[in-house]
């Protein structure tokens, strides 16, 4: 944390600077949707944005509340019907990265969405369900994960696989049939976590500035496997910083 | 051939306690009216069938008239839980409320199945999830062609698919357009079909992208101008934002909820 920009902001600016241009994106709300505009009105404006309301190549100029805001459907290219984009659009593999939340996930970088504690017909917590997310997870080419990170977020097993990250490890996705590649960054508050080549298991490979690897494991709830020399994360650039404060003035007077 | 009645008619003639209702709009388009008209109905014992379940569920599930949820995410878009929809699955207020969970590929599979006369529709999905463990309508199949293991999503029939349009001709033909969502599905897999619209018109003259469903496959019409607030209708109206916000803290906490219930009972359109 520091007093030129908040823990949300350089997550947002992070996981916006994943996404290259050109490459086509399928968004969740929230954290993903943040900075995947934030990529589009910085350094990916060709960067295509495709939200599960059946809008492809939607070009927002403020954040939309829902997947669904009119202003998606008035700047795609093209806008089809719900099956249209689950179906012909995502499942054949045409795109190029899932971009998802998490309520909690978990260190072969499963996602629960679904239910939290006691069991599933009586849960302790009952959280809003699947989505889009089983899906993008499995047929995405590769899937980006935007998370805050807590104890309680990030859990050695999730309570419910809602959306399939690598399983239980190397060769559940194959064995699974699911054809996209899986989680490739998972990109947090506090840094950056990758699956180590071999294990799979999420590995903190990057920091922000001023958190230290201490920070980082008190807040997983896994035995935190970290590498060798985890990358510094450049902090947000002040072009970062002023185009994501614009989209966020705009959202909240829209 | 669709008759053009006041909603109050619509809902009272097609919507029975016990049936199976779709009411589907995703995101925009949502038929509020409609959902509001059945609370006032005091209709009981509904399974009701939504791909997201948002505040207009939350309402019909906090007053009571649901027994079963066929969904795919239940949550207020934007802001947060449906307090109502938690409140029943948690603590089974103000009925016990049962569960039957997919995700959205599988909810519109399972519309397409529908309108198409299939008994069930193929999708690749659903492997490795807890879904495919606790939905006994998801079930692998083998492709007879090559051999693969995909996954098997039963139809949905509904008795009853509720729609909301920009506008319908005298006739009956019913034209939408913008995020169109799943509702073409919907109305095709079901038995019966209310639609409320915002405007009737001599002629739909053609939209860009528009979705018509011709006049034979509409039970009834209403129209009800706004009908879809606080969602929206493009050409129409914007997305009430704030709605959706204020709808948090009421749909948190019980006597809140009763009281907005009260003042909806007593407001008649």
């Amino acid at each position: 944390m520091s007093d030129m920009y908040s823990s949300d902001e350089i997550m947002t600016v992070s996981a916006a600077r994943a996404l290259r241009d050109g490459l086509t994106c399928f968004v969740g709300i929230g954290l993903p949707s943040a900075a995947a505009n934030l990529a589009r009105a910085t350094h990916a404006p060709g960067l295509v944005l495709i939200y599960e309301s059946g809008t492809i190549g939607a070009k927002p100029g403020l954040l939309p509340l829902s997947i669904g805001d009119g202003i998606l459907a008035e700047t795609a290219d093209a806008v089809v019907s719900v099956p249209e984009i689950f179906n012909y659009w995502l499942q054949p593999g045409r795109i190029d990265i899932g971009f998802l939340g998490a309520a909690q996930i978990d260190k072969f970088g499963n996602i629960n969405t679904t239910v939290v504690g006691g069991d599933y017909g009586r849960p302790k917590v009952r959280l809003p369900g699947a989505g889009g997310a089983p899906e993008i997870a499995a047929s995405c080419r590769e899937v980006i994960v935007v998370v805050r990170q807590t104890r309680r977020s990030f859990v050695d097993r999730v309570d419910f696989v809602t959306s399939v990250g690598y399983g239980s490890g190397p060769g559940d996705r194959e064995r699974l049939g699911l054809t996209g590649a899986g989680p490739r960054q998972i990109i947090t508050d506090l840094g950056v976590l990758e699956p180590d080549p071999e294990t799979l298991e999420f590995t903190l490979t990057g920091l922000y500035p001023g958190i230290t690897v201490d920070t980082v494991r008190e807040r997983t709830g896994w035995d935190l496997a970290v590498s060798a020399s985890p990358q510094a994360i450049a902090p947000p650039t002040a072009d970062e910083l002023t185009a994501l404060r614009d989209l966020h003035a705009r959202s909240n007077t829209a | 051939m669709a008759e053009i009645v006041s909603l109050a008619e619509a809902v009272g003639r097609a919507i029975h306690d016990g049936d199976a209702v779709a009411m589907e709009g995703f995101t925009h388009l949502i038929p509020f009216a409609a959902g509001h008209e059945i609370i006032r109905q005091r209709r009981r014992g509904l399974t009701l069938i939504r791909m997201t379940p948002d505040v207009i569920y939350d309402q019909l599930i906090g007053a009571g008239c649901a027994r079963k949820l066929i969904f795919s995410w239940g949550g207020n878009p934007g802001v947060g839980s449906l307090h109502r929809f938690r409140d029943a699955v948690e603590n089974a207020w103000p009925a016990p409320l049962e569960l039957e969970e997919h995700s959205h590929a599988g909810m519109a599979n399972r519309y397409v199945a529908g309108a198409s006369g299939l008994p069930f529709a193929v999708l690749r999905g659903y492997n490795g999830t807890g879904l495919a463990e606790v939905t006994p309508t998801i079930a692998p199949v083998t492709c007879p062609f090559t051999g693969e293991i995909l996954t098997a999503v039963s139809a949905l029939r509904p008795d009853v698919a509720v729609i909301h349009a920009q506008r319908a001709d005298r006739a009956g033909n019913v034209q939408l357009w913008g995020i169109t969502g799943v509702q073409k599905e919907a109305v095709l897999s079901s038995e019966r079909a209310v639609v409320t619209v915002e405007q009737i018109v001599d002629v739909l003259d053609p939209r860009p992208g528009a979705v018509v469903l011709p006049a034979w496959t509409v039970t009834y019409v209403a129209q009800v101008p706004g009908g879809a607030h606080p969602s929206y209708a493009l050409g129409y109206s914007a997305r009430d934002n704030d709605y959706y916000a204020a709808w948090d803290a009421i749909s948190r906490d019980r006597d809140a909820f009763t009281s907005w219930l009260a003042v909806l009972m007593k407001n008649a359109l």
